[in-house]
């Protein structure tokens, strides 16, 4: 009797074991296909990458401003014009692609926007900034 | 090159604008701070010309493109006069807006140029951002022409208001914003240009209402605009480079904002929402006294400085409108021959964009070290002799710290009242822009010096040298 109660025991707990086995590979199955779909859309966004950046550099913008003196605050302005023509390398781009005449316009425009920024921000900013003279003793 | 390796160098380059900034924290080393913008931006067009596989042939037009801006830009950044800073800024404003609203047009029509999809199909997130970085662009471009017309005096600088003024524009804003969600929807052509042709009246609309004399304001403003443009476009272009200095800029630009409207009492919103200075003179309605005003002569003026110990000086735009800043310093270089201890003192607002008297005076070879700001001085005006207004008004009106029906109370002004004795250099007994009358004209220890601010410097010279 107990012989069959247990083979029967046995019997039962084999069969329960073969359906979470089945269970276990169904769920890994689909966990597999999950991990691949999230290797598909789940790379980090740019967007989410360019946010981050985004935060962080107004961060180190507003410390970095704090601390410019008030007096140099024009040369600042000339500085910062002439940065924010980084933008150059978006026309670089579009004008050294090849193979689109309206990217091609667009970019030589751009960079020669820029360009006009790029070298008169500067050398403004290097005028104020050589005008700047401690007192003569 | 690889792609890894060139963000790598738009790191560096991050790196060398970021230094920049750092360096204007002291007169010092800013000059080195402006090499290492220099430096950035040199990395960062080198990089960029170096990644792109097919440049072929194109390089001849870019190197050309560069040459005729880098000229051009060479040419007018030599000869600009210093007054004539705050309408040069803007004018530059105008360019970085106008190329991100072409680098824009490019990425819209040609977007595998820059990874983002095909014509027709481009990824969503891209269509939001390049939208975003045109409208910035397109505002920046026509606001900063209006702010440039306004500084050079080819408009009034009076501010243009009309009913409905603001309901349009946040009528405005509101189609663009619907714009934008079309040309996310469809991508379509029409759609595009739409937010540029809305984004450009929006632009002007925005500028034209603020007066002149919150143009520091706006030119701020504008700076802050430019660098948002740049990281838009960034957004679009997935190039960290732009979006960091992009950054950098909107930061600068808008702090800018904050310290110019702090210096005035005045809200941003209340700027531009425009208006101010365009109302009759209003409010002051305290008593005055017996209005009657004591005028001086340059050699009063020369005898009673040339026998102080302490002299601080308070300059005003009317000061560089003058182009009295020479023959000032030259007035000052005697008074500390004959061992006078004088001093610059600089309201926040005193010139037409932030720090740009401390630029008047160091292009008078006024040394540095001898200006401060008003936050450093306003508390010695108590032990001294002689305080000299030159070209400056309302920034020195007492009315501000008494008088709370007067519409410049609260705004943080110089004790130039606390003074021993006041000279005031005027060219009429006028009222400042803001219409208020000043009470420190008629105060017993104001000496009047009415006349053009170089002539009575030069007057003073004279006297001095006798």
């Amino acid at each position: 009797m107990q012989h069959e109660a247990l083979a029967q025991r046995v019997d039962a707990l084999l069969a329960e074991a073969q359906a979470l086995s089945q269970e276990v590979a169904r769920l890994s199955a689909e966990h597999g296909g999950a991990a691949i779909q999230a290797a598909e859309h789940g790379a980090l966004s740019p967007l989410v990458v360019g946010l981050t950046v985004l935060v962080l550099a107004i961060f180190v913008g507003y410390h970095v401003v704090w601390s410019v003196t008030p007096a140099l605050h024009s040369p600042l302005m000339g500085v910062t014009n002439a940065i924010s023509s980084v933008i150059i390398v978006g026309g670089l781009i579009a004008a050294g692609s090849g193979g689109n005449l309206t990217s091609d316009i667009m970019g030589f425009l751009a960079v020669l926007l820029a360009s006009v920024n790029i070298f008169g921000g500067f050398l403004v900013t290097h005028r104020m900034l050589s005008m700047f003279k401690k007192k003569k003793r | 090159m690889s792609v890894n390796f060139a963000a790598l160098l738009y790191l560096v380059a991050s790196v060398f604008f970021i230094l920049a900034l750092k360096g204007l924290s002291h007169p010092e080393t800013s000059r080195r701070g402006n090499t290492f913008g220099i430096i950035g931006m040199a990395l960062a067009i080198v990089t960029t010309l170096l990644v792109l596989p097919e440049i072929g042939l194109s390089l001849v037009g870019i190197l050309a493109a560069v040459l005729i801006g880098g000229t051009i830009g060479t040419v007018i950044a030599m000869r600009v006069e210093m007054t004539a800073l705050p309408q040069l800024v803007a004018a530059f404003h105008s360019l970085v807006g106008l190329a991100a609203v072409f680098v824009a047009v490019a990425a819209f029509y040609n977007p595998s140029a820059y990874g983002i999809g095909s014509p027709g199909d481009i990824k969503l997130s891209s269509l939001i951002e390049m939208s975003i970085g045109t409208a910035i662009g397109a505002i920046t471009f026509t606001g900063s022409i209006i702010a440039f017309a306004k500084l050079q005096g080819i408009m009034s600088g009076k501010p243009i208001v009309f009913p409905g003024q603001h309901w349009l524009n946040l009528a405005l804003g509101i189609i663009t914003v619907l714009l934008v969600i079309w040309l996310a929807s469809s991508e379509a052509d029409a759609a595009f240009w739409l937010i540029v042709a809305i984004s450009l009246a929006l632009g002007i609309l925005i500028i034209i209402p603020i007066g002149g004399a919150d143009m520091p304001v706006v030119i701020s403003m504008l700076n802050s605009y430019s660098g948002w443009a740049a990281a838009g476009i960034g957004f679009t272009l997935e190039n960290n480079l732009l979006i960091i200095a992009g950054s950098l800029v909107g930061s600068s630009g808008a702090i800018l904002s904050y310290i110019m409207c702090k210096g005035m009492n005045r809200s941003f919103f209340n700027v531009i929402l425009g208006g101010f200075g365009g109302e009759a003179a209003a409010g002051g309605g305290a008593d005055l006294g017996d209005r009657t005003y004591h005028q001086g002569s340059a050699e009063d003026a020369a005898f009673m400085m040339k026998n102080a110990d302490r002299v601080i000086i308070v300059p005003g735009y009317g000061m560089a409108v003058a182009q009295a800043q020479h023959a000032l310093r030259e007035m000052a270089d005697l008074l500390k021959e004959d061992g006078v201890d004088v001093k610059y003192a600089i309201h926040p607002v005193a010139g037409r964009m932030p720090g740009h008297m401390n630029v008047l005076l160091a292009e008078a070879n006024v040394p540095y070290d001898e200006v401060f700001e008003m936050d450093e001085l306003n508390r010695e005006f108590g032990e001294t002799d002689v305080a000299f207004v030159i070209g400056a008004n309302d920034v020195t009106n007492p009315v501000a710290k008494t008088d709370k029906t007067s519409p410049i109370y609260g705004m943080p002004v110089l004790n130039v009242d606390e003074a021993q004795n006041v000279l005031f250099v005027k060219r009429s007994m006028g009222s400042g822009y803001a219409g208020i009358d000043n009470p420190l004209f008629y105060m017993d220890k104001t000496r009047m010096l009415l006349a053009d601010a170089k002539k009575m410097c030069e007057d003073i010279v004279k006297a001095l040298e006798q």
